[in-house]
């Protein structure tokens, strides 16, 4: 076991307010034990893909996940891995890809580790038909403050409820078991198709998402007026070995993405504004075909593309940014286009926002997912008027029974977030079962009052008394 | 703790009953205020500032009277506001006091007691609560500078002096401060219609301390280091600083 650093500092992936911690990096989950049971506040990282404060721990210790990387076990009669839990997605892949399986669920970057896919129970293109990833979860080893347990779904349901998208906060994942996707071949079958505005590009989802184990939608968040809301759709399947033409066949579960290039340094400014944006835009949507069905795309172009770009969140300049995303009910489209609108008018730039229809939610008690619309974007920060028009947005997509994601948040109200999230109280009960003392914090449920008196005061009203 | 676009929830004020530092907590309590400790010379003046700020629904409003002269105070004022707090995510340093050097009336006590008030007493609270802001591993501190630091003219040298000290404490402190999650964000002023400035002759571009709160704020989402207001006395001290001493010399007061 090894203490890394005695401070060193640590941001999310938008890079916009880090803190500083001692940072450990405990080689077998015995040294994992023996870290928690030194004097906290503790808590666990990944990859540190969370966009805000969700894997800080200003003050403490930081229990850095990534050197528990081994593949335990590879099942394939029954398809499911054991997998320690500072496995990335992308080495994971690199091991059974070639050996025709494929993670049940994958958010947009291999670069997460299983035990932070699970903590933030994510979500990837196949929502609408296989859920988040804890619902693929057969059982995981939890290290808290207080005991080593093992948890599923059928045994300490409700720790592992509390968990699955808890952020880290009751304890560190160790190793878990996933039931795995058999593939044939290593390529996707993808349907792409353009449409002009938001009402067209939600009709259309709506129609076609059954049809298809993957679907999302890009939408140009800087297009206006009749074009509010242009669209560039994508559904796609695994490909068959039949689909393959005969020059892949020999090989077809081929996996081997590489980086394209690396961004090498800071720019001092971001790179990433209205003028760029629009330009890039108004290019992907060109580029993107009318109409084009069966294309053959390798699984790191249909669902990884950012990941070619090494540590392209630099490329926002030295102020970072963040990323808003949220999920209102089916019944709310009018919410995704008041959000787009107001901030297409004010020209806050989105490289990349993502609209899905999400399928029903999971057991988890903090888990973002439920049936609905979800729309994401990400904009750069320091952008006057951003944080009270974000502010607002979040009162609409409240007031609409909506919540935000707690892996990309880093500026809602506590208040609001509460109301988002009726079941932290109940979540905070079991966190305390297992964590009585308070050991596990992090920035983020620090500002959020996630733990302790705070979470328990229930949803209080909001919207009112303030200047 | 400060969210990504700036906002602190928990402050800590020296100088809290400052029209300044009171204009600062009325944005931030628009925000993500939740706590705050006002402290100063006065009780009086920190009370109608705690009322003010009550009024807004800030949740938690303490005061404390905290003469930043104290120097031997100070190390211990910062543990126990943030034991009073559970964590800082920033400290607001407006103490000050300006005063129109007179050589008439200046002498040795007089300069001491006013580079003791506007630079002296600021720095030693600002080391203070580094100190406690490095051991959470993350905070801002915000210092009130003034543009006259930045080229000292004869009719308030002695404060524009000390505001000088004071302005360089804060950038190199800043700088010191490098990777320890806490930043320092110095903010220079023009000629700002405070009480403090009551009865003093209008600089042309005059400003009221809402714009300097809303520069204050506006620095803060950007992550500024440093925050001229109004923005343009950037540009005119840059060449302010040209000037050969035998104008500069004769700049109106």
């Amino acid at each position: 076991m090894t203490a890394r650093s005695s401070g060193e500092l640590l941001a999310g992936w938008g890079r916009a307010c880090p803190s500083a911690a001692r940072v450990v990096s405990p080689q077998t989950a015995e040294d994992v034990t023996a870290f928690l049971s030194e004097p906290g506040p503790h808590l666990p990282r990944g990859l540190g893909r969370s966009y805000g404060d969700a894997a800080q721990c200003a003050g403490g210790t930081v229990i850095d996940c990534t050197a528990l990387d081994s593949i335990v076990e590879l099942d394939h009669i029954e398809s499911r891995v054991k997998v320690d839990a500072g496995c990335s997605l992308d080495s994971l892949l690199r091991v059974i890809v070639p050996q025709g399986f494929f993670v049940p669920v994958t958010p947009g970057t291999r670069y997460v580790t299983v035990g932070g896919a699970i903590a933030s129970d994510v979500h990837g293109k196949n929502h609408h038909r296989d859920g988040t990833i804890s619902a693929h979860v057969e059982r995981l080893e939890l290290a808290t403050p207080t005991a080593r347990l093992e948890c599923g779904p059928e045994e300490e349901a409700e720790l592992f409820w509390a968990t699955a998208g808890g952020m880290g906060l009751t304890g560190v994942i160790t190793d878990a078991t996933l039931r795995l996707v058999p593939i044939e071949t290593s390529r996707m079958l993808v349907d792409t198709e353009r449409t002009a505005d938001l009402d067209a590009c939600m009709a259309r989802m709506a129609e076609t998402d059954a049809q298809h184990r993957y679907s999302v939608a890009w939408v140009d968040s800087l297009a206006r007026g009749r074009q509010l809301g242009r669209s560039v759709i994508t559904v796609g399947d695994h490909a068959g070995i039949t689909d393959l033409p005969d020059n892949l066949r020999d090989d077809p579960l081929e996996f081997s993405p590489r980086q394209l290039l690396n961004v090498p340094v800071t720019p001092p400014i971001s790179l990433l504004n209205p003028m760029t944006v629009a330009a890039f835009n108004e290019a992907w949507y060109r580029r993107a075909p009318r109409q084009r069905t069966g294309e053959l795309q390798r699984i790191s172009t249909f669902f990884h593309p950012l990941d070619g770009i090494g540590n392209w969140n630099v490329l926002y300049g030295p102020r970072g940014f963040t990323q808003y995303q949220f999920v209102v009910p089916f019944g709310s489209e009018s919410v995704v286009r008041r959000v787009l609108e107001r901030l297409s008018s004010a020209r806050m730039a989105s490289f990349l926002a993502v609209l899905k229809r999400f399928g029903a939610a999971g057991k988890g008690y903090l888990s973002f997912p439920f049936t609905g619309w979800t729309f994401a974007l990400d904009l750069p920060l320091g952008t006057a008027g951003l944080a009270v028009v974000l502010d607002e947005l979040d009162e609409i997509v409240a007031n609409a029974g909506g919540r935000v994601y707690l892996s990309k948040d880093g500026r809602v109200r506590p208040e609001i977030l509460h109301a988002m999230y009726p079941r932290i109280g109940e979540w905070d009960e079991v966190r305390r079962s297992v964590d009585p003392q308070g050991v596990l914090v992090s920035d983020l449920s620090r500002r959020l009052r996630l733990t302790g008196p705070g979470s328990r005061q229930g949803p209080r009203v909001f919207g009112g008394g303030r200047p | 703790m400060n969210d990504v676009t700036g906002m602190p929830q928990t402050v800590v004020v020296l100088g809290g009953g400052s029209d300044l530092s009171r204009a600062i907590l009325r944005v931030l309590a628009g925000r993500r205020l939740t706590s705050v400790l006002l402290t100063g010379r006065t009780g009086s003046s920190l009370e109608a500032a705690a009322e003010e700020l009550r009024g807004l629904s800030v949740p938690k409003v303490e005061t404390e009277q905290l003469d930043v002269t104290e120097i031997g105070a100070l190390e211990s004022f910062a543990d126990a506001a943030v034991q009073r707090l559970g964590d800082i995510d920033l400290v607001l340093i407006a103490a000050g006091e300006l005063d129109m050097a007179d050589l008439t009336t200046l002498d040795a006590r007089r300069v001491a007691s006013l580079t003791t008030t506007n630079f002296t007493g600021p720095a030693a609270a600002m080391t203070a609560f580094a100190r406690v802001l490095r051991a959470q591993g993350h905070g801002q501190i915000v210092v009130l500078s003034s543009v006259a630091g930045y080229r000292v003219r004869a009719a308030n040298f002695v404060y524009g002096a000390a505001k000088a000290g004071l302005d360089g404490f804060g950038t190199g402190l800043g700088d010191a401060l490098g990777g320890s999650g806490v930043s320092v964000m110095v903010v220079r002023p023009g000629f700002v219609r405070t009480k403090m400035t009551v009865g003093r002759k209008t600089a042309p571009p005059a400003i009221e301390a809402s714009e300097v709160a809303d520069a204050v704020v506006r620095g803060l989402e950007k992550g500024a280091q440093v925050v001229w207001v109004p923005s343009v006395l950037q540009y005119v001290l840059a060449i302010f600083r040209l000037l050969p001493r035998s104008l500069w010399r004769r700049m109106p007061g």
